[in-house]
């Protein structure tokens, strides 16, 4: 049992905790079982795993977009699973960041409107919003860029912005599923790091999901995803 | 939801694609358009109409109405006046009559009484004329004085002062022009004289047509009406102001409210094109909505944000349409008049009022329409998983999944019970409902249908393109449907009015043929009084080339005080048998020994509830007792002629029970070898000079073509509002194949990338467009061809009171079927062009 504790560093308590998760697809596949994890603030945890493991349901049930078989999910201290869709929603609004492989920017948004989407959903005033996203921008390097659109950018420039929207916020934990997978591996290793610095000046937690060893390269702990859960890499 | 996010999204949506927006908002545009349109030239046609009545009742509080032309005997009149509640009574004598050319309503009243009944018909002597001169001494008004309404004054280009020469029933009077009538308003053509000289110039001694009632302080309205009952004779009827303007608003009323069914079925069609273009930008959007959700929006939220858009573009198109609707109507009245070329309000010219409060529900309409239109949208928006949708786009394709069967059967049937239920307020709306429910239906079943229809296909060995396409549209029938509901609901919306019209204008011919069977017609055009005499009859009968002719008497007669007049027919039968000059429909009665057998028509029969079988009282020659007299009803005829309803009797019933002589149509068989236009120009010659300027002389070809004219004419909107439809719904088409297109150019871009030539891809697309096509026509023509049966059975019998016989547009179905079918492989084609020329590698990296 011990070999599968995935417990926080020394620290404190824990910001996410994970507790017996079990999760099927449709045709009765089981995908893990009887999973724990548990991540303190400021920790950056990396799962790595195959392709179908697994790694981005895992993301998508903590960030409460799907449902578990069996098993608890708490983030600070709320539990996801008792939360109704309104609940889950305010909490990934409030708490979560999430950068996606794909990037997922909004087409017909400038990049400063891009990035400010996280604030404007959270009552911010329009113009404060822009500014401070004017500001992230400037910080992962995209200054005077405010105005320009997605089809404007490079994949690297496009990731930039992603991680941007992702921290403007302030969130407690950053959900990253394969955020080099679309990159180049220069670009790739040179997101990485943005990344990486931008989230330890945040204070965030990161749960990074990859089957890339150098991405996980930058965690302070590194999990194999198995059906029988996440055993230390 | 946050208002900076819905300001973003939902600005960004519109600035991206204002092509499509502006598509859908003029969609609503213009079904609100026509709406309001069609309805503001009916509410100022009904406006000048009601001010027209208003002129010539002179506003009384109650009136007794003679319910036929030549009145009721004058003696009811003191009877009248001494019914308890009546302050006063004034008796009036109203004839058609003319003067030169132009025709005059001709009120005779008694100046006294009427000033307090009735003072808006009082006139204002001029100082000009002789009438006035005699004011002064002690002689009163003279007899030969006459007020005329202003616009009378300006139709007859005469002043105050000048004489007139007036004619009515035949007889002729000279008057001057004793003033103008001040209290008059509208348009009407009406002269005000003194009832004792009317009667005495005219020859209408001991009759008059009415007598205006004044109700004592406080008298109760009920109780009047029960004693003024008590005394009536059955050939006069109480008739309030709103009676008279019902009975015109009556005949009207239907062909204005399937006027303004049809503009809302424009609007209709709008909302659906809402549906599709929604429905598409929704598919488009499915990532950015997980998107939005996976960063914290809520599900509330999404769903706000999709009809928010829908209900920017219902405000855009809403208020578009009022100013749309303004100007069309503006138009409509300057070119068509105010019935809209029904020839229900012939002759009139009103003036276009605007109706804010009208306005304002055309303006919610369109708005309704397009936030319905975007309800289920929305939903699909706001109910898709997150966590699924961010990783595709659009419709996900299943070929294995089966489209749904529940729902659209159930709104088909739910449209077939529709249309079993009877009228409502004689409108039927339930079948109004019927064809919702139908189109409703056929829509929701345009996967299955879509499915249905390319199940042959399937079997067939295609060329890749083609078969690319098919399995795409087999794949995801529900895109199928969103890009073709537009289409299919203005196609089948078209296809059923052109069926009914097809069949309506066929049966109309047949029906002509059959009335006319003669070969010359002749009517006498000017009030019942103006009339064939016994002489004139004559001397008709003995000019040379005419073989037979048979005489007839019309006349309205009223049978209810809240509708028009039915048409009462005295005609010459062959020994009570109407076979030949009737169109005869379902079973003949065998008649009852000594009753007088009467044929009603459809209208009648609809309008009034009269059977073949049953026994009527009529007022047509009142009985010694007072008592109305008791005709048989032995069948039932078709008449397209007359919507208000009319009644047939044999000519020589007629002459015996009311000793009436005149006629006023006669039918003429011409002998072989006669000069037709030479036996016509005799006939005119024949009639005294007046009644000769009074007379219609037409040949049967000529009035069954005047006939048909005027047909295409009262259905030459009707054409107009389909078109219209039409290419509200073949842009819809146009607007969803673009955008369809532009949302797959991803997978254009794979198939580049895969070997498949920029050819072989506008091949497929335009092979998409064509099955499309083909599902959508006929899906449309299937739907249209059962609408069609609901506006034939339901709607017409339930709204104009006639049936018809089904008739087919063949040539127009394949005409239809072939435009739409090249419409959607065009739009496919030149949207697949579009799509292809972009570099298929940035298409592959696209994101959404």
């Amino acid at each position: 049992m011990m070999d599968r504790m995935v417990a926080p560093g020394p620290d404190i308590k824990p910001l996410l905790c994970v507790r017996g998760l079990r999760k099927t697809v449709p045709g009765g596949r089981v995908l893990f079982t009887g999973l724990e994890l548990a991540v303190a603030r400021g920790e950056f945890v990396a799962i790595m795993g195959e392709s179908g493991a697994g790694k981005s349901t895992l993301l998508n049930l903590i960030a409460g977009l799907d449902a578990a078989d069996a098993g608890e999910i708490s983030i600070q201290g709320h539990a996801v699973e008792k939360l109704d869709d309104d609940g889950r929603t305010e909490l990934r609004r409030r708490t979560l960041g999430c950068v996606f492989q794909a990037f997922h920017l909004l087409p017909h948004l400038n990049l400063a409107q891009n990035v400010a989407l996280p604030l404007a959903l959270q009552d911010s005033a329009g113009s404060a919003a822009l500014e401070k996203a004017g500001r992230m921008l400037a910080d992962v390097g995209l200054q005077d860029r405010d105005h320009d659109y997605p089809r404007d950018l490079s994949g690297g420039e496009l990731q930039r912005v992603a991680i941007a929207r992702a921290l403007v916020h302030g969130p407690s934990i950053i959900l990253a599923d394969e955020p080099t997978g679309n990159l180049d591996p220069e670009t790739a290793e040179r997101i990485l790091e943005l990344f990486s610095s931008r989230v330890r000046r945040s204070g965030a937690s990161v749960v990074l999901v990859t089957h890339s060893p150098i991405a996980a390269a930058v965690a302070g702990r590194k999990y194999l995803l198995r059906t029988s859960g996440l055993i230390a890499a | 939801m946050n208002r900076t996010v819905l300001n973003w999204i939902g600005t960004a949506e519109l600035r991206a694609h204002p092509g499509r927006i502006l598509l859908t908002a003029s969609a609503i545009a213009i079904g609100v358009g026509l709406g309001f349109a069609v309805h503001l030239v009916n509410a100022s046609a009904l406006n000048e109409f009601s001010r027209g009545v208003q002129a010539v009742n002179g506003d009384a509080d109650l009136q007794v109405h003679s319910v036929t032309p030549r009145g009721f005997d004058e003696n009811l009149y003191p009877k009248l006046a001494r019914v308890a509640g009546i302050a006063d009574a004034s008796p009036v004598i109203e004839l058609a009559a003319q003067s030169g050319d132009v025709p005059i309503t001709l009120l005779g009243i008694d100046f006294f009484r009427a000033a307090t009944v009735t003072p808006v018909l009082l006139g204002r002597l001029a100082l000009n004329s002789s009438a006035a001169d005699s004011l002064s001494g002690t002689d009163g008004l003279s007899p030969d004085s006459i007020f005329l309404s202003r616009t009378a004054l300006a139709a007859l280009h005469k002043g105050t002062g000048d004489r007139i020469e007036v004619e009515s029933g035949g007889k002729h009077a000279l008057l001057e022009i004793a003033g103008t009538l001040p209290g008059v308003s509208g348009d009407e053509n009406l002269a005000v004289a003194d009832i004792a000289a009317a009667q005495w110039r005219l020859g209408t001694q001991g009759f008059i047509q009415r007598v205006d009632l004044k109700l004592a302080d406080g008298a109760d309205l009920g109780r009047v009406r029960a004693g003024v009952q008590s005394v009536l004779s059955p050939d006069a009827e109480i008739v309030t102001r709103q009676n008279a303007e019902t009975r015109a608003g009556t005949l009207s009323r239907a062909y204005r409210i399937n006027l303004d069914m049809l503009a809302l079925m424009a609007l209709l069609t709008g909302a659906f094109l809402a549906y599709s273009a929604q429905a598409l930008s929704v598919a488009r959007r499915h990532g950015q909505f997980a998107l939005m959700r996976v960063l914290g929006m809520r599900r509330q939220s999404v769903l706000t944000e999709v009809l928010f858009e829908g209900a920017a573009i219902g405000i855009a198109g809403g208020a578009a349409g009022v100013f749309l609707g303004w100007g069309l109507a503006a138009a409509a009245l300057r070119l068509l008049g105010g019935d809209l070329g029904g020839g229900y309000f012939s002759g009139t010219r009103p003036e276009l009022v605007f109706d804010p409060a009208a306005a304002v529900r055309f303006f919610v309409l369109g708005l309704f329409c397009a936030v319905a239109g975007s309800v289920l949208p929305a939903r699909a928006a706001a109910r898709a998983e997150p966590a699924i949708a961010i990783k595709q786009v659009g419709d996900p394709a299943d070929p294995r999944k089966r489209p749904g069967a529940v729902l659209p059967l159930v709104l088909l049937l739910a449209g077939g019970a529709a249309a079993l239920a009877p009228p409502i307020n004689d409108l039927p709306l339930f079948g109004y409902l019927s064809i919702a429910l139908l189109l409703a239906g056929g829509i929701a079943a345009m996967p299955l249908i879509a499915r249905v229809l390319l199940a042959p296909f399937r079997a067939l060995r295609l060329p890749a393109p083609v078969d690319l396409a098919l399995k795409h549209l087999w794949g995801a029938p529900g895109q199928a449907a969103i890009a073709l509901c537009g289409m299919v609901a203005s196609t089948s919306l078209m296809i059923a009015m052109a069926v009914m019209i097809w069949s309506f204008r066929n049966s109309v011919d047949a029906w002509l043929v059959q009335v006319l069977p003669s070969d010359i017609y002749l009517r006498v055009d000017s009030g019942d009084g103006d009339a064939l005499t016994l002489e004139a009859q004559q001397r008709l009968r003995e000019i040379r080339g005419i073989a037979e002719i048979r005489f007839r008497k019309n006349m309205p007669l009223w049978l209810s005080p809240e509708r028009p007049a039915v048409d009462w027919m005295a005609t010459q039968m062959n020994g009570h048998d109407p076979s030949g000059i009737l169109p005869l429909i379902g079973k003949t009665v065998a008649v009852p020994a000594g009753a007088i057998p009467v044929w009603i028509s459809e209208p009648a029969h609809w309008i009034y509830g009269y059977t073949p079988g049953q026994w009527i009282s009529v007022p047509l020659a009142v009985q010694k007792r007072g008592q109305a007299r008791k005709f048989f009803i032995a069948g039932e005829w078709r008449d397209y002629g007359r919507q208000q309803g009319a009644i047939a009797m044999d000519l020589g019933d007629y002459t015996a029970l009311t000793g009436d002589q005149l006629r006023t149509d006669a039918a003429i068989d011409l002998a072989p070898g006669a000069d037709e236009a030479r036996v016509m120009a005799d006939v005119r010659a024949a009639l005294p000079p007046a009644t000769s300027r009074n007379v219609t002389i037409a040949d049967s070809r000529a009035i069954r073509a005047v006939s048909l004219r005027i047909f295409d004419r009262s259905f030459a909107v009707t054409y107009l509002l389909e078109g219209i439809a039409i290419l509200v719904g073949l842009a819809g088409v146009a607007a969803t194949f673009s955008s369809q297109t532009l949302a797959r150019s991803k997978e254009f871009g794979m198939l580049r990338h895969v070997g498949v030539m920029r050819r072989q891809i506008i091949a497929m697309l335009a092979a998409e467009g064509a099955l499309l096509g083909i599902v959508g026509v006929a899906a449309g023509i299937g739907l249209g061809l059962a609408i069609s049966q609901v506006l034939i059975q339901v709607i017409n019998p339930q709204s104009f009171h006639w049936t018809m016989d089904i008739r087919l547009p063949l040539p127009l179905f394949v005409f239809v079927a072939v435009a739409l079918i090249a419409a959607s492989a065009g739009t496919a084609l030149i949207a697949g062009r579009k799509a292809v020329s972009r570099e298929s590698i940035l298409a592959v990296r696209e994101d959404w």
